[in-house]
């Protein structure tokens, strides 16, 4: 009936998980009993979890990429604690228990945490910057976002029904075929990441289309704001890379539950295949990650330093460039597999020549920022935190390109300093910088400036002690995924690192703190303008937070930076552009689709990892239903008349002349 | 979207593309010029739908160059079993080959018939492209059916679980576009030709066309190469 669940699978002798899980179940319950004491399913049912529009869909990314991101540091917040005190110990994780934990924190901070922050910024601003209402496929895009935060659930089930997988974030084979890893663990990965994996690339499919097909008139490519080039490119690689992703779990879940024979050692399978495949996938996808940090550090470093971006066209030729060579550098993962010495040089070298596209970037920011009058603002700080300290991780990067140097170095933990350095200062620091730089776009009320500063400068500080030594010890030899130390001398580097992992949980809680502090004084940080920080493109000139049409009329685009030139125009001849005529829009209704078809989806995987096949049948049915249901509906679209839009707009220009009228006194005065 | 995207597509207006750097926004148009690099707002609907369709096709067919990578490297490591020439039937082969074509033509009629509007012709053809295609299954799942009780079954050899993964999925497609294709003549009997019926008719078209391109690779690379094995 049940399939392979019992109630063993509930890991009753291990109390962490389960103390850990009941945390979470009561974290869970409280927040569903809040909302339902206080009454807001219907609000949260029709404004967000049925939301079809790109901006809740955004919004709600973001914030499961933050949990996420909050569930994956916790999980390394574990790692550094064991191996502080395991040396010559056996610590407080057993070997079982450790594994999950590294693979769980890889597979967290990757797929849950880092994509959906990265592609919730893409789905929230592209759209703005490009001067249209929505993207491409606006219920595909609600299906997308489910599907990730399905593929979310699974992983965290595993917490507290089963095990999750023990063989790192992208499971090895023939490590992770049955005849090694007889459990569930592997299977929660492969489906969970299966049903993420196809809500990420639908999202790809989406923006794609939206940015090569949907743009305001005149917006031509050589136009777009430079956030807008790089989610086209991380787009691209979507589109291009996450298949191959899906081709090879689905060869790993064949030979796992069909006896197929790709992987295996036994039969004529080959491990060495898995490895080929899963980082033809996995190099572009930290392209994927790294390409949209950039364009919020291009928005960014543009905006706070009052300057046009330095060098726009080499921007988006290297952000091309790295899109194309990222697909022609996945062996570097696998130097030591004994591809030979010719093979090994012509990607050694692929991949030293993609740190020159990086490198145009680095200059053409420093050059933004040069004789720019910049303002230190939280994000400008992330940003400029990125320009300092990533270029060690791209140094580095550059150094474990060289072949020999990878034979000494590969699976130690320069490694790991060296992908952290990229991910958490390129990354992160860039999706830190965009939540702060939109977020009075989204909410219509900025962030604390005090504490987001407080919170930037504990995470690098935290991040610098608990990576440096990193390197350091990997240059001694340390070996990555160790549960246990026996090498003394290097315990009181494993204590300092623990040390910064210290100041790095006080950086996270400033910004937990910042985002409270920031709501409970929501009124005088309110962004009445809609244009906090006197930004250069389209987005800004919405009113914060956007009305679900985004633009009145679609704006006519003149040249680049547009609405620094709208703005321009409006000091030079004091007053705004006369009034359009306004038209009723026609968008897009709300649908349940996305929601219910990963409900589904949940239960599909479930049953898939526990070989409930019934339920499997039956929830595969159920999808099936949903999507006729959608196919059949007759009204998609609702209108908003002329009047209700004009309402808006004239509200948005009556801030917009006050601000015009106080600008000219500023500038008079001054 | 707005009413400017139903508007058909015009022709760009040129302007030098390589005039570089940064244009005065406060210009004045020169005469006639248009806006922009010629570029006139969001396409229509139909394009935006057809060509995001398309883009899905080109990362479905990535994924099946990873089940043709999987085979081209998995496709001799028989494991001391059955061999690609002592399994494979060309009759077979050619029989499935011709039905799929002869579904993809009848497709192209029903569209054909779409674009006259003609109810019954379209739904003769789509009832057509279905049976083809199902006949085409039927042969496959056949060929499997009699491969695995002749012993050579999926966990035989690695060649053979590449072989039953490419061309298995390839059938899943198969599957999958009759369970569309059902829906489809469902939804154009009750709701006529409506936009959006018509929209999703186009690429069901794209896509059971594209099933034909991966066909033909699988023909080449595993039926054709493989006889010679």
């Amino acid at each position: 009936m049940l399939g392979k669940l019992t109630w063993d699978a509930i890991p009753w002798d291990e109390p962490i998980p389960l103390a850990a899980g009941g945390l979470v179940g009561l974290v869970i319950m409280g927040v569903l009993g809040l909302v339902t004491v206080k009454g807001w399913w219907p609000y949260l049912w029709h404004e967000w979890i049925t939301s079809v529009d790109h901006k809740r869909v955004g919004v709600m990314y973001c914030l499961l990429g933050l949990v996420m991101l909050v569930r994956g540091f916790v999980d390394a917040i574990m790692m550094r604690t064991q191996q502080a005190i395991a040396v010559n110990a056996p610590g407080y994780l057993t070997p079982e228990h450790y594994d999950q934990v590294f693979s769980a924190h890889g597979v967290m901070m990757i797929f849950f945490g880092a994509m959906p922050f990265i592609v919730g910024l893409m789905n929230f601003v592209v759209p703005l910057q490009l001067g249209v209402r929505d993207v491409a496929f606006p219920t595909l895009n609600s299906v997308s976002f489910w599907l990730t935060a399905s593929g979310a659930l699974l992983t965290n089930v595993s917490l507290v029904v089963g095990e999750f997988a023990r063989t790192g974030w992208i499971a090895y084979a023939p490590l992770s075929e049955p005849a090694y890893s007889p459990g569930v663990g592997v299977d929660y990965y492969l489906w969970a990441l299966q049903i993420a994996g196809v809500g990420t690339l639908m999202s790809g499919v989406n923006l794609v289309t939206t940015i090569l097909k949907m743009r305001a008139p005149g917006m031509g490519y050589l136009r777009m704001p430079m956030f807008v080039w790089t989610s086209l490119g991380a787009n691209l690689l979507i589109v291009a890379a996450f298949p191959i992703l899906t081709a090879t779990l689905t060869m790993l879940t064949l030979d796992r539950y069909l006896g197929f024979h790709f992987f295996t050692n036994e039969a004529g399978g080959n491990p060495m295949m898995f490895m080929s495949l899963v980082w033809a996938w996995g190099h572009p996808e930290v392209y994927i990650l790294i390409l949209p940090a950039f364009g919020v550090f291009s928005e960014v470093i543009s905006t706070f330093s009052g300057k046009p971006l330095f060098g726009y066209r080499s921007m988006v030729l290297a952000t091309m460039f790295i899109t194309v060579v990222a697909f022609m550098v996945w062996l570097h993962h696998f130097f030591t597999m004994g591809a030979g010495g010719d093979v090994n040089a012509a990607f050694g070298i692929a991949t030293s020549i993609i740190a020159v596209g990086t490198g145009v970037k680095i200059y053409n920011w420093l050059f933004t920022m040069y004789g720019g009058r910049i303002r230190y603002t939280t994000p400008m700080l992330w940003s400029v935190g990125f320009l300092v300290t990533w270029i060690i991780g791209g140094m580095t990067g550059v150094l474990l390109a060289v072949p020999p140097a990878d034979f000494v170095l590969h699976n130690s933990l320069f490694l790991v300093a060296h992908f952290h350095n990229t991910v958490i200062a390129g990354t992160l620091f860039g999706a830190f910088a965009g939540l702060t730089y939109w977020f009075p776009k989204a909410f219509g009320f900025r962030l604390h400036e005090g504490w987001g500063k407080a919170a930037f400068w504990l995470s690098i500080t935290g991040f610098l002690i608990v990576f440096m030594p990193m390197y350091v010890l990997g240059l001694a030899g340390m070996t990555r995924r160790l549960q246990h130390i026996t090498e003394p001398s290097w315990r009181p580097m494993l204590l300092v690192m623990l040390g910064g992992v210290g100041v790095m949980i006080a950086g996270v809680a400033c910004q937990v703190t910042q985002i409270v502090v920031s709501i409970r004084r929501r009124e005088e940080l309110r962004d009445w303008t809609g244009d906090p920080w006197d930004g250069r493109s389209l987005e800004w000139a919405t009113p914060s937070p956007p009305p679900a049409f985004n633009f009145p009329v679609l704006p006519d685009v003149e040249g680049e930076e547009v609405y620094w030139g709208m703005k321009q125009k409006a000091i030079q001849h004091q007053e705004l552009v006369p009034e359009p005529d306004y038209k009723a829009v026609e968008m897009p209704r709300n649908s349940p689709t996305g929601v219910v078809v990963a409900f589904f989806c949940s239960f599909t995987g479930f049953a898939l990892i526990w070989h409930i096949w019934w339920m499997v049948a039956l929830s595969l049915l159920g999808a099936y239903i949903t999507f006729v249901v959608f196919a059949w509906r007759d009204h998609v679209e609702y209108e908003i008349s002329a009047e209700e839009i004009a309402a808006v707009d004239r509200r948005r220009r009556e801030a917009r002349k006050r601000w015009l009228f106080e600008h000219s006194e500023a500038e008079g005065s001054a | 979207m707005s009413a400017a995207a139903d508007q058909p597509y015009q022709a760009p207006a040129r302007r030098d593309p390589y005039q570089l750097g940064r244009r005065d926004p406060h210009a004045k148009r020169q005469g006639g010029e248009a806006t922009g690099h010629g570029e006139g707002g969001p396409a229509s609907k139909r394009i935006v739908t057809a060509y995001g369709f398309w883009i899905f096709l080109l990362s479905d067919f990535i994924m099946f160059s990873g089940f043709f990578a999987g085979y081209a490297v998995l496709g001799g490591a028989a494991a001391g079993g059955p061999r690609p020439a002592d399994l494979f039937e060309p009759t077979r082969v050619a029989v499935e080959t011709a039905l799929l074509l002869l579904s993809s033509f009848t497709c192209g009629l029903a569209s054909v018939a779409t674009q006259a509007r003609k109810m019954v012709l379209t739904q003769l053809g789509l009832l057509a492209t279905g049976l083809l295609g199902f006949a085409f299954l039927v042969l496959e799942v056949q060929e499997f059916a009699m491969m695995i009780a002749e012993g050579a079954g999926p966990s035989r050899s690695a060649f053979l679980s590449a072989f039953y993964a490419l061309v298995g999925c390839h059938g899943l497609h198969v599957g999958v576009g009759l369970l569309w294709l059902g829906t489809m003549m469902a939804q154009v009997w009750v709701k006529g030709f409506r936009d959006d019926i018509l929209r999703r008719l186009a690429c069901f078209n794209l896509f059971w066309h594209a099933l034909d391109i991966i066909w033909v690779g699988v023909f080449t690379v595993v039926y054709l190469l493989g006889m010679g094995r």
